[in-house]
Parts: structure tokens; C-alpha cells; sequence
């Protein structure tokens, strides 16, 4: 945690309606780094991400990128700052009624001026950093969930933002496609000189790759660290997390009833 | 206890309809105010006139064919009643310029074209599209929503004039060709009784007015849908059962203004 | 879809679309009786127009030659002042007749104009002073009672 920080997240806390999803968050993600932050479904990892990209306001609190402070720009800062950010959703969203071509040249189109042949060699360029040159002609419907999401990386980094979020990359792949997204994500980064925050609860393919991780459950930091750190955590979530262990401080059973009463066993 | 529930829910309910028309408007000045892109890059509107205005061409020939057919059929029975069959001509072309072809024609854009817009503006809401747009700094009611208003908007018209002249085409092949209908008189009739101003010029202002209306109406539906199959499923029938009302309720309003007094 | 050929289907759409407007405005409407050559305005006193309309036509030894323009009553005389245009290429002499004439039964109402036989023609802007009353049909059947009344007497 030595370099520059791109985006500084300051004890933010959030919450719907008066449900608390965030509760004093402080995350710092150093430029051209990879971080991971896991948890499970529903701990709050996406509104963390949706904070970063101004889509959510903090209700204490601030989100810094770049020296800026996301809830205080208007719409054109917000924009402007968003050009320089990159999102992968989670299952690529690529807009289904155009071509691959299209999907990758969208972002060009709209805010370049650029003439289309050029649009037409930085679109291969792209494609062919994700292995899919020859694609370009397909629809995505036509794609399998691997390429597609490869496809939207291309999307994601057609105008070479300097921060690349990642929102459940790995959900729904094969084995081979996770592997070849999680190296992408690695490589891409590495090439870039971008900073990435990936955003996963595949703790297997994400500690190969990332240089940091954070640890969120319920709304709240639990641990933190590189990956060997994470390994050997003693923190007993973090332990059952990592090793996908059936019982731990997360039960197996649902918390509320009580079963054998409900047989009129015991008791 | 039941009436106080009963009660809660009729307050929820309007409190919720006041508030989506409230959402509803703002949603329609934000689309006129976002309007720059779909003229200035016209071709993402042509696109949109494409599938709003060309894919109902059909349906829209057919059915005012149909209609026109009808009408010379079911005019001629009641005017030879009263031995005006020279009179077809105008009873056809008036009711359809006036009335038949904007409500028919938008009545049937409604179901055809806006239940296509919501559903895909809200598949695109559920599979993330939209976030991804914004994510990207794109604005998707300048570049999705807009573009969809006013290629319904400008095709509406457009179809309307079609059906209403195919209609008229129908009632020309029922009552003159098979019928027997004097010819001269069912055109004549007709010339000197529909009026381009007061008649065909009013049928397109209602058309656009409906046109503006199902557009929006389809396009906020599915912008507002829940992001799931049901959400969007539920829409896209509530965008053809509220076009439908809007179309007829404005028609009232309109004819009401435009042909009181003769 | 291919955009130029998608710009093509657009275009013909826009074509058809607009070709049927004319077809309504044309063929259907009246647009092409409107007088697009030059005209000139006469004027005439009725002291009933019955069901007479702006727009109605004009007409001579049943050719259309012009169109009502306006209604007013002159408060003056309490008659209806009619304002005519009529197509220039139509001349007709000062000791015209104008009728409020009726096209079948139950027709629009029109003006029918008989040409006398003065030798000078009426210039824009003059007055037809001679001039017919619509028929109307209340008075009509008015009348005739009251004969039949008279004759049974």
C-alpha cells in the first residue's frame, strides 16, 4: 500500500430507506493495483461499487477518485469522471440488438470524433486482446457466456479507462472461461497501467490473480490483506469463506426455527 | 380491522398512481430535453422509425382495408335506407379521416409498436443495459429513450395516413366495384364534404397527439418495469391497456374541440 | 439489418406515408378544387343563407367556379352578407342572379350564379344585387297548409 491511491473510500456508510447496507466503510485502492473485495451475496459489495461510479450517493461519508469527491460533482463531472472509469457487469450486459462490432465501438462513437476507420483498427485492436478477433460480425445472442463476457471487457476497455471495475466476472463460467477472464483481468490491468477493483465471491480464481483483498460482511469490513494473508486468517468467517466450510460462524440452518420442536421432538 | 386495511390500500394505491404520474411527467420532459441527439444523429432515429413505423406497416394496410371494406358494406345497407347511396362515399372517407383512422391506426401501434418498446426497454433495464449505458457516461434517455419517442411520434401520422387511404380504397372496391355504386358520385360526394383543413388536417393532428401519448406511455412503462420477467411481462400489458384508454379518452377531448358545431 | 438498406425501407416508408397524405388531401379532400389560380372577391346580400357554409362551392350552369369565403350579417340591412371568390378566368355580367340552391334533397347547400344579359361584367370587389333566399323547408310546408287552409275555404 506504498504508490498513490486512485480511489479512497472514507467511512462510508449508506443505507435504503433506513436500512443500513453500508456501515463506515474505509477502502484504498492504489494505482495500477489489483483489489478484490469479497463477501457473500447481499453483503454490500455491488453498493460499493455503485458508490465509485456515482450511482449512489453516501448518506455519511465520502468516495474520492482521481481527487474528486464523487457525490459532489454534477452531471457533467459525473460524466466526465465516468469516461476515464470502466464497468464489466455481471453478465456483460452488452447491448443485445447490436453486433459485437457495435457493442465494442459504442463508447468511441459516442464520445470521440474519431473517423471510422480508426474506430473500425482500435475496435480489432481490442477484440484481439480478448481472443476474439473474428467475432465482430456476430450478435451477441450468438456468443457463449465466456466470449460474451470477454466482449463486454473489450467494451469495458475500449477508451482505456484508468479504473476497471468488476462485477462478479467469474458468475455463471465454465472453468476454462474463468480461468481465461481471470487472467485477462490480470493481464489487461498489468497492460493498462489501470487500476481494477473486482468485486467477487469466487475465492479461488480471485486469490490467484489480485494483489489485495478486502473482506465484507454485513455491511462492514471484516478482514483484510494480501492473499497469503488471507489464507491463513484467523478470523473464523474468513476461514470458512476461503474453504468453502459447510458450518461455521455462517450455519447451515436457517437461524429462526427450532426443527425438533416443530416435530414435537425433545423438548 | 378489514375496512382500515381496506382503506390503507386504497390510500397506498393513490398515493402510488399520484406519484408515477408525477414520475411520468418529469420522465417526458427529460425525454424532450434529451431530444438534441435523435435529430442531430437522425439515423438513430430512422432506426426506430424502422422498427415502429415500418414493421406495422402491414397490420396497418390490412387492417384499414379491412375497415374500409366494412364501412361500404355496413354505409350502403343503412343509406339505402334512405335512398342517399351517392353518400357512401362521404360517409366512408369522412369517418375515417375524422375518427376510424387515428384511433384504429393507433389503437393498433399501440399493441403492435409500444408493447415492443416496453418490452425492450425493459429487458434492457433488467439484463443491466441501461446501468451499463450510464456507467458509461452515455446518457440513455438521450440515446435510447428519444430516439423511440420520435420515431413513434414522426411513423404514427405516417401510418394513420395510410390506413385512412386504404380504408378509403376498401370502401371504394365494396361500394363501387362490387356493389355498384355510382362511381362519379361516390367520389364527387366525397370531395365536396371531406375538407383538407377542417377534416384530414385535424385526423393528423389527433394522430400525432396519440402518437406523442403511446410513446410515452411505452417507453416509461418500461423504463419503470422491475428489472424481472414478471415486471417486464406486467408492463408491457399495462402499456396496451393504458394507450388504449389514453388513445380513446383523448379522442373524446379532441373531436370535442375540433368538430363541435356541425 | 445493414444500415443502408435499413435507410432504404425507412424511405419508402416516409414516401408511402406521405403520398397517402396527398391521396387524402387530393383525392379525398378538396385541396385540389382549391382555387390555385387567381381569383376575385363578389359580394351578395341574402336575407336567409339557410344551411349556406364557408367553403361551399360556387357554382355556374353546374361548373364549379369559385368557393363562399365569408358569412357575416350586416347589421345594417339585418341580411346576410356573402363573400365569394371566384376563379378569374370566369367573368360575369352585372345583372347576375345568385341562388341558394340545395344538391339533392338533403344535400350541401350551394350557390348557383345564372348570368343575365348586360354587357358589362362585374368587377372585384362589386355586388351581386340579384339574389334568391335559400328554400327552406319549414316555411315550405308553412306555405302550403296555409293554401290548403285558403283553397278549402
Amino acid at each position: 500500500m506504498s504508490s498513490e491511491a486512485l480511489v479512497e473510500i472514507r467511512d462510508v456508510n449508506f443505507a435504503y430507506d433506513s436500512r443500513p447496507i453500508l456501515k463506515g466503510i474505509n477502502m484504498t485502492f492504489p494505482k495500477g493495483k489489483l483489489v478484490a473485495i469479497m463477501g457473500l451475496s447481499g453483503c454490500g459489495k455491488t453498493t460499493i461499487l455503485r458508490h465509485i461510479g456515482g450511482v449512489l450517493n453516501p448518506t455519511k461519508g465520502y468516495v474520492k477518485v482521481d481527487g474528486q469527491v464523487i457525490h459532489e460533482l454534477d452531471q457533467d463531472g459525473l460524466y466526465k469522471m465516468r469516461r476515464k472509469m470502466g464497468m464489466l457487469f455481471q453478465f456483460g450486459a452488452l447491448f443485445t440488438d447490436m453486433t459485437v462490432f457495435d457493442n465494442v465501438a459504442f463508447q468511441m462513437r459516442e464520445h470521440t470524433d474519431l473517423p471510422e476507420e480508426i474506430i473500425r483498427d482500435l475496435v480489432m485492436m481490442k477484440l484481439h486482446a480478448v481472443g476474439l478477433y473474428g467475432t465482430q460480425d456476430l450478435l451477441p445472442a450468438e456468443l457463449s457466456g465466456g466470449m460474451a463476457r470477454r466482449v463486454a471487457l473489450a467494451r469495458t476497455i475500449a477508451l482505456d479507462p484508468m479504473l476497471i471495475m468488476y462485477d462478479e466476472p467469474f458468475a455463471g463460467l465454465d472453468p476454462i472461461s474463468l480461468t481465461v477472464v481471470g487472467q485477462l483481468i490480470r493481464r489487461l490491468n498489468d497492460a493498462l497501467g489501470a487500476t481494477s477493483i473486482v468485486v467477487t465471491h469466487d475465492v479461488q480464481e480471485s486469490l490467484k490473480i489480485v494483489d489485495y483483498i478486502y473482506f465484507v460482511s454485513d455491511g462492514a469490513i471484516i478482514a483484510e490483506g494480501t492473499a497469503d494473508e488471507i489464507r491463513a486468517s484467523g478470523e473464523a468467517f474468513v476461514h470458512q469463506f476461503v474453504y468453502g466450510e459447510m458450518d461455521g460462524p455462517i450455519p447451515f440452518h436457517y437461524p429462526d426455527g427450532d426443527f425438533n420442536r416443530d416435530l414435537g421432538v425433545g423438548v | 380491522m378489514a375496512i382500515v386495511s381496506s382503506l390503507r390500500g386504497i390510500g397506498t394505491r393513490v398515493v402510488n398512481g399520484v406519484w408515477r404520474i408525477g414520475f411520468g411527467s418529469r420522465f417526458f420532459l427529460m425525454t424532450l430535453l434529451y431530444s438534441g441527439a435523435s435529430f442531430r444523429r437522425f439515423h438513430l432515429t430512422v432506426k426506430e422509425m424502422f422498427s415502429s413505423g415500418v414493421m406495422s406497416l402491414i397490420i396497418i394496410l390490412v387492417a384499414g382495408m379491412f375497415v374500409g371494406m366494412v364501412l361500404g358494406l355496413q354505409g350502403y345497407e343503412t343509406l339505402k335506407r334512405y335512398g342517399s347511396e351517392s353518400a357512401l362515399g362521404t360517409l366512408v372517407a369522412l369517418s375515417l379521416v375524422r375518427e376510424l383512422g387515428p384511433v384504429l391506426a393507433a389503437l393498433l401501434f399501440a399493441s403492435r409498436a409500444g408493447s415492443a418498446m416496453t418490452a425492450e426497454i425493459g429487458l434492457m433495464k433488467a439484463t443491466e443495459q441501461i446501468s451499463a449505458m450510464e456507467m458509461m457516461a452515455v446518457n440513455p434517455i438521450a440515446r435510447v429513450v428519444a430516439p423511440r419517442f420520435w420515431g413513434g411520434v414522426i411513423s404514427l401520422p405516417l401510418l394513420t395516413a395510410m390506413f385512412s387511404s386504404m380504408g378509403v380504397f376498401g370502401g371504394y372496391v365494396v361500394g363501387v366495384v362490387l356493389i355498384g355504386v355510382d362511381e362519379g358520385s361516390f367520389w364527387s360526394q366525397m370531395q365536396a364534404a371531406v375538407d383538407f383543413q377542417h377534416d384530414v388536417l385535424n385526423g393528423v393532428l389527433k394522430s400525432f397527439v396519440f402518437g406523442v401519448a403511446v410513446t410515452t406511455i411505452a417507453l416509461f412503462e418500461g423504463y419503470d418495469a422491475p428489472p424481472t420477467a414478471e415486471g417486464v411481462s406486467g408492463a408491457t400489458t399495462r402499456t396496451v391497456v393504458q394507450s388504449s384508454l389514453a388513445i380513446l379518452i383523448l379522442d373524446f377531448i379532441l373531436t370535442a374541440f375540433m368538430f363541435r358545431g356541425d | 439489418m445493414e444500415r443502408t438498406t435499413l435507410d432504404l425501407w425507412v424511405g419508402m416508408f416516409v414516401v408511402a406515408g406521405i403520398g397517402a397524405l396527398v391521396v387524402l388531401a387530393m383525392k379525398v379532400g378538396n385541396l385540389s378544387t382549391y382555387n390555385v389560380s387567381e381569383s376575385y372577391q363578389l359580394q351578395a346580400y341574402f336575407s336567409n343563407i339557410g344551411g349556406l357554409k364557408p367553403k361551399a362551392s360556387i357554382k355556374s350552369a353546374g361548373v364549379l367556379v369559385g368557393r363562399v369565403t365569408e358569412i357575416n350579417l350586416d347589421t345594417e340591412r339585418y341580411e346576410a352578407k356573402v363573400v365569394m371568390s371566384i376563379d378569374r378566368r370566369y367573368q360575369f355580367p352585372k345583372d347576375t342572379f345568385a341562388n341558394i340552391l340545395t344538391s339533392g334533397l338533403l344535400g350541401e347547400q350551394y350557390i348557383g350564379l345564372a348570368p343575365g344579359g348586360d354587357a358589362e361584367m362585374l368587377k372585384g370587389g362589386e355586388v351581386i344585387k340579384k339574389t334568391q333566399s335559400a328554400v327552406v323547408l319549414e316555411d315550405l310546408i308553412g306555405k302550403f297548409l296555409y293554401n290548403k287552409a285558403e283553397g278549402s275555404k
